[in-house]
């Protein structure tokens, strides 16, 4: 309890450089762009479109409302894929400073999700976007957005944390996990319905892909505006824990090492 | 008060991996692995260092290069952890191991000062307050705006130093980081350590220049291959290191 007070003191003593890290990486983003921010609601929309495009005359779903349905799912996919990227590389690419300077490690990984995480909110604005075009009905529900969010950004920072420790020792991971990351985009329910797939491989998603559970919340709300089913919710919260549970250990149980790999 | 100490080492050891090639990938790892040529070939940057510095003294750390001296102030700043051994500290620190360490050469000089502030631990609105005495004391007013990376080494290194040492710290680390400014520079920077040793701060000052450690010190510590040779006042110190070295240039 003492060890978890004295954490939380020092982490209460770094929130400024935390922000300030956060600030750094969105300001960088698009430091050298004419249309600056616009780009994080534009590149999203540009995709949506292509998608749209793709999917709708050359692979015909029998989707209402097609753009929303692919919206939805490609900003959750994009978030995790960015920020576990971002994260992965948070702890061998602050090398020069962690060798010069004591700062938490963590500090750098919790930033890398954190500014991905705004960087979605940014690509919320395209979706509101499409939301308008597309004449979904606002509903009250809606306010259980954010609970969905939340459950992503949990899961993310696991694996994140995961990643990025996992980096230190490994660099090959980075390969590893591209293949990965293409896998899962393909058994995640983005641009297909999930009825399209045997039934077997439907339990297996179902059953194992923490992102179906997140999607399917989120398409419930706007596209059935309907509460999500809570045994989804309560599935993605655990999830979402089991997984910074297992990334804070590894990253704890391996960050003194750190300093001998960078 | 005054038998209060600021760092205390305790048998410290400090080991690295030294094996001829460093392996970094798994697909290397698991052939080695298979091959059974997985080595941990261990190096002792450090063996079994103690001493203990009071609060308010200033301490020489010399020795000859790869002796151990740097890695001895990164294990008292925390950077390294040791692999047996403790470290006690007793105050705040401000590391000057690198100035300028935590700059991000795409940002400006501005945005750097709340970065590198930040790195610190300061918060935001500490740094607004002691901006204009940041950058006064730099003498950096005409290129705030300009990104770090067209800075010369120099002038990040006097903005460094001001940021680093806008708070007296009770324990303050120096490596060797002043050799790059100008002379008019390295001088305030000295006036700066020597205001900040009258108002109690420890002092641990690594130098390859005896006379500079001898100047700004009143303890020295003689650090050879990890081992430390001897320890104490620094003349008797300093004199002991000359010594040797003379013996073995006659060698």
């Amino acid at each position: 309890m003492d060890k978890f007070m004295r954490r939380l003191a020092v982490f209460q003593h770094y929130r400024p450089l935390l922000s300030q890290l956060v600030v750094k990486d969105i300001k960088l983003k698009y430091r050298r762009s004419f249309l600056g921010y616009l780009w994080s609601i534009l590149n999203p929309l540009m995709i949506m479109g292509i998608m749209v495009l793709v999917f709708s005359s050359m692979f015909r779903f029998d989707i209402q409302n097609y753009p929303v349905y692919l919206i939805i799912g490609q900003t959750i996919f994009n978030f995790v894929s960015e920020a576990t990227n971002q994260a992965m590389w948070s702890i061998t690419g602050n090398a020069a400073l962690m060798k010069k300077t004591y700062v938490p490690k963590y500090i750098f990984t919790l930033s890398r999700v954190t500014s991905s995480f705004v960087n979605m909110i940014f690509a919320l604005g395209a979706m509101l976007l499409v939301f308008i075009i597309c004449r979904i009905h606002f509903s009250l529900n809606m306010l259980f957005i954010p609970v969905i969010l939340i459950q992503v950004y949990i899961f993310s920072m696991g694996l994140g944390l995961f990643l990025a420790a996992g980096t230190v020792f490994f660099r090959d991971i980075q390969y590893i996990y591209s293949a990965f990351l293409t896998a899962w985009m393909y058994v995640t329910p983005i641009f297909y319905p999930i009825s399209q797939l045997p039934e077997n491989l439907q339990r297996c998603i179902k059953h194992f892909n923490p992102l179906y559970a997140y999607i399917t919340q989120f398409r419930t709300i706007v596209l059935e505006s309907m509460c999500p089913d809570m045994r989804l919710v309560v599935y993605g919260f655990v999830v979402a824990f089991l997984m910074m549970g297992f990334g804070t250990l590894v990253f704890m149980k391996s960050q003194d090492r750190f300093i001998l790999y960078i | 008060m005054e038998n209060e100490y600021a760092v205390r080492v305790e048998h410290a050891v400090v080991r690295f991996n030294m094996a001829s090639e460093r392996i970094d990938n798994l697909k290397e790892y698991f052939v080695k692995l298979l091959r059974r040529e997985l080595m941990f070939k261990e190096f002792f940057a450090l063996k079994d260092v103690s001493f203990e510095v009071k609060k308010g003294e200033a301490w020489g750390i010399i020795g000859t290069n790869g002796s151990g001296k740097s890695t001895l102030l990164k294990l008292i700043c925390g950077i390294l952890k040791p692999y047996k051994g403790t470290v006690t500290i007793n105050g705040t620190i401000a590391p000057l191991i690198e100035l300028g360490a935590g700059f991000d050469g795409d940002l400006t000089a501005r945005e750097n000062i709340f970065l590198n502030g930040a790195v610190l631990g300061y918060d935001k609105k500490f740094m607004e307050q002691h901006f204009d005495e940041i950058v006064d004391f730099a003498e950096l007013w005409d290129f705030l705006d300009m990104p770090i990376k067209n800075y010369s080494s120099g002038m990040a290194a006097r903005l460094g130093f001001a940021i680093a040492t806008i708070v007296r710290p009770d324990i303050l680390i120096c490596d060797e980081v002043l050799s790059v400014g100008d002379y008019a520079f390295q001088k305030k920077c000295e006036r700066r350590m020597a205001e900040m040793r009258e108002s109690g701060t420890t002092l641990l000052y690594v130098s390859h220049s005896i006379e500079s450690v001898k100047e700004i010190c009143d303890h020295a510590l003689w650090l050879d291959k990890g081992i430390v040779k001897k320890y104490g006042d620094v003349d008797t110190v300093a004199e002991a290191y000359i010594e040797k070295l003379k013996q073995k240039e006659k060698k």
